[in-house]
């Protein structure tokens, strides 16, 4: 590719945004092993202690037991309704299979504020909301549907022809699905489960709106704990904070071993 | 436009590691067609590329009429290329695919329309003029191509395997399209296949390349008749690829077999290859000189002649081509002329 | 009497109707009961005011109210900027990162990060750096761009910042795939022809990209449009940006005013749904076939 002043403006721009990306992210990891830092470049001393007393004022430990219950369960409810529907999808060719591919759309599409206050609304009214069990069925909303998304197009790119073969050699439905096409199926579903687990680490208002004070996961014990900043220090919401962001990171780096960028943000499957 | 000369020295293009084209040394007349012959990854169609402008060179220079080009971005050379799988502009008509190259240039809107429809009805698309890529068949797209190619009346038309994707009887057809229009135009056209029956038919040249390098360049005639070595030959249909060992100037011994033919290479002793058509090879009525026995073992018929695998005392397959009906099991006594029988190094 | 009708059973298979249809009970019945159900419970609830005046008070309430209706604007106003810098300066990045080069996968790494870190750590963070003593300002000035520091934070460009922090690297991946999408051998085609690479891009790879880009804006827009978490925490939002998640998030919650809550989660969707309508309404025009993928 040739240089051109084009190419040195878009890298330039590039440069630009990651090198303020990382003054934010250093900004908040700094001050969180800060003694006090008030307006000055640098804070007055370096300590760990706001980690300690994070995690013992904000029940660290407590949210994260109950982000990782949320998230599990979300990833194996969601997948256990969402692969059977997949293959119904990607197989099928049934009178109002558009209709029901618009149906497993919309959720993913719609804004979570546009169902979610409905959706609460709903929760609170069974008396289902303000528990783990709220946050979990709100949580799968939108996870479901992400499921059969990611699953269909991966389904339908197995030939069906397998599965004739499959027939042609003996083998029962049974077989066929344990030993034919749960083999294939295992690393789109250790994609899509990933997908789903980081998304609803990271998904904040569904769970804030269906939470209670015992099923709060992290994100929104984060979000909660800025707001108390006046009456608690700022260094240790920050290390709250670098807490979850280390949290998501460990994600990350063990989703990227499975998934590429692409896959994990845009939820497509790359152009092969 | 033409040229007198293009002169392609030395070039090299490597890609990591890999050498794609090593000392690749040709000149092209203006005006003639010159195939590039070879199998998968011999460098034909990075040769083409480089040609182009959209590789750039490893090493080594183009040069046409003393002017360096190699240095010239694709734009600037005003060479028309035709690619395997068309590369037409799907969001465009025919028309507007076809006077592509006609809007670059800011040819004035009439002249413009003229030379397009020109060039359309050159390939006897006008009737398809507003249509899409989509809504054509595999021939009309490879038509479309060649028309956007050649509208520009360029110096040079690169055409890279154009047939490649067409079914039997479709690309023979546009075999001689593509003849009929470099008579019509008479535009150079470096052309690359893998196919030797399409390049002998089209070509006023061949370059026969291997692994980069070039191994023979001459006419049809030079190349069919006279391959300089046993690569080539075997490319061009010299299936029968005996290994032997030289007895002497032009004889040579092989399991259970001698043989006596035309000493190519110059070989003077020690392990060789004798090469002949299976054409060449009659069934003989008695012994003499340059017969084998061997052993019927695939016959496959192909109405006037049967193709025939036979199988000599020493393991060996031959492959004949004769008019006598043979059947499997047949013990057969073959003769191979000994002007048909090249004797190459191995 | 042997019947030559196929059986019933046959005929529905014929048309798709079989065993495997069973497969979509529970994620029909989920979506329907989770999902369809509480949407339109919403919608019927909106047109029970909790304090009576007719099906439509709720929406007229909305509409008459300025500090309510003035969400919508303030939304927009926020939304339709936000995922515009993203699309649009995600094309030359990307049309100069799609080939193939050293760091490649580093890069698009990288750039998946701030997605993951979410909406309130980048808050937390854009409140620290950007704030009247953070590091950004304290470099500008030290510099001499300016003498007094930029109010940045709790206003409409904190918001703006955060939603081009979050969405940009998604539109990149987007229209990176949807780049990557373009068989190359178009744009070596319209070389040969004669076009320089302003020539190809304006007449190859921008028609055949104008489509991606369109999915790539309502998409970045939908994120954008509903942004809640950053507008409380690096916005005003009893001010400058008041969005119209939070007009329904306090209906609903703090006012407890459910009926009020649904109309404005409901308003908010119709919008959104405008604005996706006419883009896709545009996108309808141009050509949408196959581009040819990766040669």
């Amino acid at each position: 590719m040739r240089n051109s002043v084009g190419g040195w403006l878009v890298w330039g721009a590039v440069a630009f945004f990651l090198v303020n990306l990382f003054g934010l992210v250093a900004s908040v990891v700094v001050n969180s092993f800060a003694t006090q830092w008030f307006g000055t470049w640098w804070p007055a001393g370096l300590t760990s202690s706001w980690y300690s007393t994070a995690w013992r004022e904000l029940d660290l430990l407590g949210v994260l037991a109950v982000t990782l219950q949320v998230a599990v369960a979300v990833v194996v409810l969601s997948v256990l309704i969402g692969v059977p529907t997949a293959y119904a999808l990607a197989r099928g060719n049934f009178p109002g299979k558009k209709l029901v591919t618009v149906l497993f759309l919309l959720p993913i599409l719609m804004p979570p504020m546009t169902y979610g206050i409905p959706l609460a609304t709903v929760l609170y009214k069974f008396d289902l909301a303000g528990g783990m069990a709220g946050v979990i069925i709100a949580n799968l909303v939108p996870s479901v549907p992400f499921v059969v998304l990611t699953m269909t197009p991966f389904i339908e790119q197995i030939d069906q022809k397998i599965e004739a073969a499959a027939r042609m050699c003996g083998a029962n439905t049974a077989a066929v699905f344990g030993r034919v096409l749960a083999p294939l199926l295992v690393p789109g579903i250790l994609a899509a489960s990933i997908l789903v687990l980081v998304r609803t680490v990271g998904m904040f208002e569904l769970t804030f709106l269906t939470a209670g004070p015992g099923s709060q996961t992290l994100v929104v014990s984060l979000y909660e704990a800025m707001f108390s900043a006046g009456i608690r220090a700022q260094q240790a919401v920050d290390a709250m904070a670098v807490i979850y962001t280390g949290s998501m990171l460990v994600l990350l780096v063990i989703a990227l071993r499975f998934v590429n960028p692409t896959q994990l943000v845009t939820r497509m499957k790359e152009p092969t | 436009m033409s040229f007198n000369e293009l002169h392609i020295d030395r070039v090299r293009r490597e890609f990591g590691t890999h050498v794609a084209l090593r000392d690749l040394d040709l000149t092209i007349k203006g005006g003639e067609f010159v195939a590039l012959l070879g199998p998968s990854g011999c460098g034909k169609s990075t040769a083409l590329n480089c040609l182009a402008g959209l590789l750039p060179l490893t090493g080594g220079r183009i040069t046409m009429d003393g002017d360096r080009i190699d240095t010239v971005p694709p734009e600037r050379r005003g060479f028309g290329m035709v690619f395997q799988n068309y590369a037409l502009f799907p969001h465009l008509s025919v028309r507007r695919n076809v006077a592509f190259g006609l809007s670059m240039r800011k040819v004035a809107k009439a002249e413009r329309e003229r030379r397009t429809h020109e060039a359309l009805r050159l390939v006897q698309l006008t009737d398809h003029a507003t249509k899409f890529p989509a809504q054509l068949s595999g021939g009309q797209q490879q038509r479309v191509a060649i028309a956007r190619a050649v509208v520009l009346a360029p110096r040079l038309v690169l055409m890279d395997e154009p047939l490649s994707n067409l079914d039997a009887s479709l690309r023979l057809e546009m075999r001689s399209e593509i003849r009929r229009l470099h008579q019509t135009l008479g535009l150079t056209t470096v052309y690359v296949t893998h196919d030797q029956e399409e390049a002998l038919a089209l070509a006023d040249r061949l370059v026969v390349l291997r692994d980069g390098l070039v191994q023979q360049v001459g006419s049809p005639e030079e190349v069919y008749a006279n391959p300089a070595n046993r690569y080539v030959a075997g490319f061009m249909g010299y299936r029968n690829l005996l290994p032997v060992r030289m007895t002497g100037a032009d004889t040579v011994a092989g399991n259970g077999f001698t043989l006596t033919g035309v000493n190519r290479d110059g070989c003077a002793d020690g392990a060789a290859v004798a090469a002949f058509r299976p054409s060449d090879v009659t069934v003989a009525a008695e012994e003499g000189a340059n017969t084998v026995r061997a052993t019927v073992e695939l016959v496959e018929y192909h109405g006037r002649e049967q193709a025939v695998e036979a199988r000599l005392p020493g393991g060996e397959t031959l492959h004949v081509r004769a008019e006598s009906r043979l059947a499997p099991g047949d013990d057969v006594l073959l003769h191979v002329p000994r002007d048909r029988v090249l004797v190459f190094a191995p | 009497m042997i019947a030559d009708r196929p059986s019933l059973r046959h005929r529905l298979a014929e048309r798709g109707v079989d065993r495997t249809l069973l497969l979509l009970v529970p994620g029909v019945v989920f979506v329907l009961a989770l999902f369809a159900y509480p949407v339109l419970y919403g919608l019927q609830l909106s047109f029970q005011p909790a304090e009576g005046g007719g099906p439509f008070a709720n929406y007229r309430k909305f509409f008459a109210d300025p500090y309510l209706a003035d969400t919508i604007l303030i939304t927009l106003r926020l939304a339709i900027p936000a995922a515009l810098v993203n699309v649009l300066a995600s094309v030359p990045i990307a049309y100069r990162m799609r080939g193939r080069f050293r760091g490649k996968r580093l890069l698009t790494t990288i750039l998946v990060v701030p997605i993951t870190l979410g909406t309130v750590l980048t808050a937390e963070g854009l409140i620290q750096y950007l704030g009247p003593v953070g590091w950004f300002n304290k470099i500008i000035i030290a510099v001499g761009l300016t003498d007094e520091p930029i109010r940045l934070v709790h206003n409409y460009w904190g918001v703006l910042f955060s939603l081009i922090i979050t969405g940009f690297p998604f539109a990149f991946l987007l229209t990176l795939s949807y780049l990557s999408g373009i068989d190359p051998t178009l744009e070596q085609a319209a070389a040969t022809l004669g076009a320089d690479w302003r020539g190809r891009f304006r007449h190859i790879t921008l028609p055949l990209l104008a489509p991606g880009l369109a999915i790539t804006f309502c998409l970045t827009f939908v994120l954008a449009f509903s942004v809640f978490p950053s507008a409380y925490l690096v916005g005003l939002p009893q001010g400058e940006t008041r969005v119209i998640s939070i007009a329904a998030y306090e209906a609903a919650f703090r006012d407890a005013d459910y009926p009020l809550g649904s109309a404005i989660a409901m308003i908010m969707a119709a919008v959104m749904l405008v604005v996706i309508g006419l883009v896709l309404a545009w996108r309808s025009r141009l050509y949408r076939g196959a581009t040819g993928g990766k040669g």
